[in-house]
């Protein structure tokens, strides 16, 4: 994928994550935000459909947004063929991963199974 | 050694029996020898129109011609005398000691460059990514036929580059930017503003071919436009903004 591509997508998503996240907080402030961080609160929203939604939304933006940024923080830190490739893939399985386990839990929750 | 008599026997614009005088403090240091550098001080005469340059040559004709310094036109024309003065990089040759405003003058090589001996460094870097951005006019009929007249510009097309146009690959803004400080592939804004002065100039048609280039890991991306490129340009050249420009093309808002 072209550099450009990947900074288009970088700049999207803190756009996006900037909206979503303000978004996220206010409704936080709905409820006064002790309260909102109590255990049956927590799981009401998860099992509110489209909060859950809107959370994993911000999940994938900060996902992609922060491990790219920490790619290009390490690219910039050294230099080489070998170490460039590692990071670039290791940054991306991070990125894989972490959507997924934050996925599991979002949906785990949303089910009940939680 | 026959050139460094010819420097000695040079004469100054600074007579020796000036009132004033600073410390000149040159950064020494032979990387084949040296394990790091080390500061000599110097007491040099100066007068309100002596410059850095001018300083060092004295320093050279009096004290210690072993001195290595690169110079040549002393007009800020050749782009030969960058180096850290006060811990800024300046072209030595258009920098007056009394604009200075300190009693001690601190001249350093440039920073991200290898040192070759002491102000002296290498070049090689700037100049590979000079030239990888092709930095000519790209043309399928860049031969003019006996018929033909000069590529025309208009007064608004010509300004559009112009100021790009007068960098003189001095290797200030590469010294001063922090990304060239840590990542060695980065190609720097003296390249990164050439490459806009080109893709701007409407006689060219090499804009897609240069976009591609500069579009990479090490390439346009890695500027965080910290701005200091801009601050430190003799010549009035801003590679900050021509780097913004020029993401302007990559990111689709200019065509």
């Amino acid at each position: 994928m072209r550099e450009s591509t990947i900074m288009k997508i970088h700049y999207g998503t803190a756009l996006a994550a900037v909206a979503l996240v303000a978004v996220h907080i206010l409704m936080r402030l709905t409820q006064g935000f002790a309260e909102s961080l109590e255990y049956e609160s927590v799981l009401a929203n998860y099992k509110f459909i489209p909060y859950a939604i809107m959370l994993e939304l911000i999940l994938i933006l900060l996902s992609v947004h922060g491990f790219n940024g920490l790619r290009v923080i390490l690219l910039e830190l050294k230099q080489g063929k070998t170490y460039e490739k590692a990071v670039s893939y290791g940054c991306f399985a991070a990125m894989i991963g972490l959507i997924v386990y934050g996925s599991r839990t979002i949906i785990m929750t949303n089910m009940g199974m939680i | 050694m026959a050139q460094v008599s010819s420097i000695a026997d040079e004469q100054t614009s600074t007579p020796v029996s000036s009132s004033k005088s600073i410390t000149l403090r040159i950064s020494r240091y032979n990387p084949k020898h040296d394990e790091s550098s080390q500061f000599m001080e110097f007491s040099v005469p100066y007068e309100k129109w002596t410059t850095v340059l001018e300083a060092i040559l004295e320093v050279k004709k009096h004290f210690d011609h072993s001195v290595a310094v690169r110079y040549s036109c002393r007009q800020a024309t050749c782009g030969s005398c960058g180096m850290m003065i006060n811990g800024k990089p300046r072209l030595a040759c258009f920098t007056k000691i009394s604009e200075l405003n300190s009693n001690v003058i601190t001249v350093e090589p440039m920073n991200n460059f290898p040192i070759i001996r002491d102000l002296a460094v290498k070049f090689e870097r700037l100049f590979d990514s000079h030239h990888k951005i092709k930095p000519y006019l790209i043309r399928d009929d860049s031969e003019l036929e006996s018929d033909e007249r000069e590529f025309l510009q208009s007064p608004k097309e010509v300004e559009q580059y112009i100021q790009f146009a007068n960098c003189i690959k001095c290797g200030l803004c590469n010294s001063a930017c922090p990304t060239m400080a840590t990542d060695s592939s980065f190609v720097g804004p003296q390249a990164l503003a050439q490459a806009y002065r080109y893709v701007a100039d409407s006689r060219d048609k090499g804009k897609d071919t240069r976009l591609k280039i500069i579009d990479e890991s090490h390439g346009i991306w890695r500027c965080h436009f910290a701005g200091s490129c801009s601050q430190v340009c003799p010549k009035g050249v801003d590679p900050a903004m021509g780097i913004q420009l020029l993401r302007g093309y990559l990111l689709g808002f200019r065509s």
